[in-house]
């Protein structure tokens, strides 16, 4: 595979939108590299070592630490060399299992994950990390996902620095229903968390979320205010906030707050965007200590539980079928779902259910993000899927009166053009989206006939652009 | 350059240089430059960021010549400098803030969330109100919690005027009012904070589109610029961000922020090279006049540990 360099053309802006000039990801590159090995016969040590520098290119364009590479580079190709190429599996497979186990094992699977609470509270959540890498907006969905798991936290703004920090949280925090300690910022960060932890007791929390301010790692002073605190407060987590983003920096920066504070867990953010998580390797390795969490959009509800595997599938093109999993079940009403099936079933499904169906997946988060966890949907660019497909679509079902939603046939004209000004779409996109709506109609139909037969590879109707 | 700046730029990467030493650092003598010579020097370059294929032209380039026994270990130095600077040095960026028709110069500042567009607009405002023009401040981030406190603190220290509405107000509604009132009072400089959104996000980069329409609808030709705000620990996905970026909203400069830290910010070349878009200032700390003009010869000196103290 190409690296995917070329040189910007503003002609072809539109055109390209997303499409070739985009760097492949790690993901993208692997299946790439995995597709070449299948079908091979054996793993020659030639093929093996092409093989080991695509996987190496991969890796660096995933910002993966270069010494990092080196070392998992050189561990896949003893393991590989040592045992698999004598068996009589298939080359391609043996490549792939070695590369996602040492992948897994750096990533620290099988290992535990969970906050560690003291027996006896307040528990001491400390947040620390760069200016920018998501401290504020990680404690707050910190404190709601401990919530929901029966948690009583208490949110301490304690970064006096950054102009507005302490009211960020205090607005944040209390829009998701959480207690923030308010106060004004005029005390040093320690005499805030002293005070705040004492509230905390009072009011019986049972933890408490210490909000630190940003700061570069090479900062000797702002250091040291993290480590008196440590020493003062006691934290029983302190956990290093990582922009997933970071690049060949992380193994420093991660390394140097472990090694001032003793870190003992890392929430890596902003992984809503392309970053493939090389920063994840690069700072599991250095710091040795679990990847707890992981922020994946901007909603203080979107924070999720990191899973090695589900990462490692992720990295090698495999989908992260389980966290889609996960997702939909979360969002979607179970009720609602079984009624929709039942309705797919008997052929009912109407324009009315089609509509709650965008609802529903709507929920569910940006469409590219789903369907890039779908296996063999990597390679799926932006380009192919158009996410304001689904707004448009739900403008011109919610501009439809109940009646039209049940009995489209009853649109005539008059209606297509009322419907269309009422959306701000055109008529001819009314009628397109009908005409795919009874396309789709026949499609279950045939899906019921069909139930085991597989099916060819069919387009996603309405998404397409 | 002030000395000041001078000093301070030499303050962040100072820093940087003492923590790490380069393999160009530790060559001494001088002998002809060999493969194991080369791949030290690679893993150099992969470690400031300058991503895999960027790094493997260049190593290529240097072996090209060493075969050719044009080069030794102390000419090394000079010819990495000469081949990383060629893409930086062309297209001098001139002073465009001073307008002659009069009206407003209008600048977007965009970049994903946390990467310090707050920070530097307060900057740039405090450094063009020393200056003797006048600066307004539009605070079109309604979206994350504070963000326009953050911002009215940042008008307050440098003195530059402030125009917002309440949070979750429609952001182009804000980037209207505020060239309106700009182009009234025959204002310098608009400085425009747009909410921190992942390049990958359509729809938000579609609101991005959408902000640069209606500012147009004020003010002709609008925005005058459009800064993308980059963190200097970003690494490959830097490319990414800046290739969506600028299909939304055609970037003309990119700000480097956090260069006081460890990180090289080599991701800028890629983006100087793909995109043609240079980076125009450096963000070297939290102070009111922690921004510098960029300097490619430092910037080089620094990515390569090889800056020289000015004293």
């Amino acid at each position: 595979m190409e690296a995917g360099y070329c040189r910007y053309n503003p002609l072809f802006s539109k055109v390209d939108r997303l499409g070739d000039c985009v760097l492949e990801g790690l993901s993208d590159r692997l299946s790439g590299v995995v597709r070449n090995l299948t079908g091979k016969g054996r793993v020659s040590e030639g093929v093996l070592d092409e093989t080991l520098r695509e996987i190496r290119m991969a890796l660096l364009e995933a910002d993966v630490h270069v010494s990092v590479v080196t070392a998992l580079v050189s561990g896949v190709r003893e393991r590989a060399l040592g045992e698999a190429v004598l068996k009589s599996l298939s080359p391609g497979q043996q490549v792939i299992k070695i590369v996602r186990d040492e992948l897994e094992k750096l990533l620290g699977a099988g290992e535990n994950r969970q906050i560690d609470f003291a027996p006896k509270p307040p528990t001491i959540i400390m947040m620390v990390g760069l200016q920018g890498s998501g401290k504020t907006t990680t404690a707050a969905k910190l404190g709601l996902s401990l919530k929901k798991t029966g948690r009583y936290p208490y949110l301490v703004p304690a970064d006096v620095y950054r102009p507005a920090a302490i009211e960020q949280l205090v607005r944040v925090g209390t829009a998701a229903g959480l207690n923030v300690y308010n106060h004004d910022g005029s005390a040093t960060p320690l005499e805030i968390c002293r005070t705040g932890i004492l509230e905390a007791r009072r009011k019986g929390f049972d933890t408490v979320i210490l909000d630190t301010a940003g700061r570069l790692h090479i900062d000797e002073t702002l250091m040291g205010e993290l480590t008196e605190l440590k020493k003062e407060l006691a934290p029983k987590e302190i956990l290093f906030v990582a922009d997933s983003m970071t690049g060949q920096d992380a193994v420093r920066s991660a390394g140097e707050f472990h090694k001032a504070l003793g870190v003992s867990g890392v929430v890596l953010t902003k992984m809503d965007g392309d970053a493939r998580g090389g920063a994840a390797l690069s700072i599991r390795h250095v710091t040795g200590v679990p990847i707890k969490y992981l922020g994946v959009g901007e909603k203080t509800s979107e924070l999720e539980e990191f899973h090695p595997d589900r990462l490692v599938g992720r990295i090698l093109g495999m989908g992260d079928v389980l966290t889609l999993i996960e997702k939909a079940e979360e969002t979607i009403d179970q009720d609602e779902a079984v009624a929709l099936e039942k309705k797919m079933r008997k052929n009912q499904f109407s324009l009315e259910d089609f509509r709650s169906q965008i609802r529903m997946v709507r929920k569910m988060g940006p469409l590219s993000g789903i369907v890039s966890m779908l296996p063999g949907m990597a390679q799926v660019k932006d380009a192919d899927l158009d996410s304001d497909a689904l707004v448009r679509v739900s403008a011109i079902l919610d501009s439809m009166t109940n009646r039209e939603r049940q009995q489209p046939q009853i649109l005539n004209g008059s209606r297509k053009k009322r419907i269309a000004r009422g959306a701000g779409r055109s008529v001819p996109e009314v009628n397109r989206l009908l005409k795919q709506f009874s396309q789709m109609k026949r499609m279950m139909k045939q899906a019921r006939n069909i139930q085991k037969g597989k099916q060819g590879r069919s387009k996603l109707p309405f998404f397409g652009k | 350059m002030a000395l000041g700046g001078i000093k301070k730029l030499f303050r962040g990467l100072t820093r940087t240089r003492e923590s790490l030493t380069t393999s160009l650092q530790t060559l001494v003598g001088n002998r002809p430059v060999d493969e194991e010579t080369l791949e030290d020097l690679e893993v150099d370059l992969l470690a400031a960021d300058l991503g895999p294929t960027l790094t493997r032209e260049v190593i290529d380039a240097l072996r090209v010549q060493a075969k050719k026994g044009s080069l030794s270990t102390a000419d090394l130095r000079p010819a990495l400098k000469e081949l990383l600077m060629a893409d930086l040095r062309d297209g001098k960026q001139e002073d465009r803030v001073v307008r002659s028709d009069g009206r407003p110069h209008v600048v977007f500042v965009v970049g994903v969330n946390g990467s310090g567009k707050t920070t530097t607009i307060g900057k740039m405002a405090a450094r063009e109100k020393g200056a003797g023009r006048s600066v307004m401040m539009v605070a079109a981030d309604t979206f994350r919690a504070a963000a326009i406190d953050q911002l009215e603190r940042w008008s307050e220290r440098s003195g530059a005027d402030f125009v917002s509405q309440r949070e979750g107000a429609d952001p182009a509604s804000v980037v209207f009012d505020g060239l309106q009132a700009a182009r009234a009072r025959g204002t310098d400089l608009v400085l425009v904070d747009t909410a921190g959104r992942l390049h990958t996000k359509v729809n938000l980069m579609a609101e991005l589109e959408k902000l640069t329409r209606v500012a147009r609808k004020v003010i002709d030709d609008a925005p005058d610029e459009v800064l993308l705000v980059l963190d200097a620990t970003t690494g490959q996905n830097g490319l990414n961000q800046a290739k969506n970026f600028t299909k939304a909203a055609t970037l003309t400069g990119v700000v480097l922020t956090k260069l006081d830290g460890t990180a090289k910010g080599g991701v800028t070349l890629g983006i100087r090279r793909e995109l043609g878009v240079p980076v125009r200032m450096v963000g070297v700390g939290e102070g009111l006049d922690d921004l510098l003009d960029f300097d490619a010869e430092a910037f080089v000196d620094g990515l390569l540990g090889t800056a020289q103290d000015p004293s």
